[in-house]
């Protein structure tokens, strides 16, 4: 969902979801647009909360552990930082293998998504995703030989869809600047 | 793009900054001079160059990343097979969704691939209804089954 509907949806939450009671929500839906720019940012963020800085340390720390907060910290443009070629590469792999090959590709740094997702029978036979992100083309095919060769998967069907324009792309504005959308992390939340 | 800036234009403590923040951020009370210690430069200066990343559009944003599905949210990411000549209707009418977040033409049959993201589960299968009835097409629905964990970075 976009942001403005995020918040709306995070305003709407009378109650609590799941283990997060309404002062995690408050503070998820303060430093949704990111984290202040200023010496004490946690101080920033609870006084706009009624907290003390030690209360939304320990939630902070809290709601990372417990994977609500995947990660803190920068999300890359990766298209501005050079990264112009990005591959989804699917794979047909049998079923009882798939999540440990999942877990195999996600150990290379040039993986920087995994997903199982369902097959489409007849049409679509794969059901393992990943996406590669590379400076060119030829980068992305030699990384998925890589993956081939080092995994064992001579036998397994794949392809990989390199994109070739967004037709698209919004959602997630974070840091609160007015400037137009910036891309969406690919795959975010997927 | 016009808003594309060259990445020739970071310099060295761009880039390590950079990097390191795709690792993560302190929680304490002092973050940012953590950070800066640990790359040899100083708090001001990490934040002021944190803010022009930012602001030069290098980084989508700064802040928590979050299992979105905790919140409450749904996701589902959906593939169409439209032919090259109804590819710019067929993009207008997705594109029209405020559901969806972002779509990508693809290098395959199945040519057209975006990203829903609802407030509901619910919701997922009743706006495919609509985008298929609009188009014509039939949408191919693959929400994640098992997400297989990454760490997200890309060295620059």
């Amino acid at each position: 969902m976009d942001m403005n509907r995020f918040r709306d949806h995070l305003r709407a939450i009378r109650g609590p979801i799941g283990s997060l009671d309404r002062t995690d929500i408050a503070l998820i839906g303060a430093i949704e647009k990111g984290l202040p720019l200023t010496p004490r940012p946690y101080a920033e963020i609870a006084r706009g909360l009624g907290l003390s800085e030690q209360q939304v340390v320990d939630r902070l720390a809290a709601l990372r552990s417990q994977g609500t907060i995947k990660r803190l910290g920068v999300v890359v443009r990766h298209r501005e930082l050079g990264y112009r070629a990005n591959g989804m590469v699917v794979w047909d792999v049998p079923d009882d293998r798939v999540a440990e090959l999942g877990r195999s590709f996600s150990r290379y740094d040039f993986v920087t998504l995994c997903y199982r997702r369902p097959r489409q029978l007849p049409e679509w036979p794969y059901n393992l995703f990943c996406m590669i992100h590379g400076k060119s083309h030829d980068e992305v095919r030699a990384r998925i030989g890589q993956l081939v060769q080092e995994c064992g998967l001579q036998s397994v069907d794949h392809e990989v869809l390199f994109s070739r324009r967004r037709f698209k792309q919004c959602g997630a504005r974070y840091h609160g600047s007015d400037a137009p959308q910036p891309a969406r992390e690919a795959g975010y939340g997927t | 793009m016009a808003h594309e800036a060259p990445a020739g234009a970071l310099d060295a403590l761009d880039r390590r900054i950079i990097n390191t923040l795709q690792d993560g951020f302190p929680v304490c009370e002092r973050p940012y001079a953590q950070v800066a210690a640990q790359l040899g430069t100083d708090e001001q200066t990490l934040i002021g160059r944190l803010g022009r990343l930012l602001d030069e559009r290098f980084l989508t944003r700064f802040g928590p990343m979050y299992q979105a599905e905790r919140l409450g949210g749904a996701f589902s990411l959906v593939a169409m097979r439209v032919p090259a000549g109804d590819l710019e209707r067929v993009a207008g009418i997705v594109n029209g969704f405020t559901e969806v977040a972002h779509n990508y033409e693809r290098e395959h049959e199945f040519n057209m691939w975006f990203v829903l993201a609802t407030e509901t589960p619910q919701a997922i299968a009743e706006v495919l209804g609509r985008i298929e009835q609009a188009s014509g097409y039939p949408c191919y629905n693959m929400p994640k089954l098992e997400e297989y964990y990454v760490r997200l970075r890309l060295p620059v």
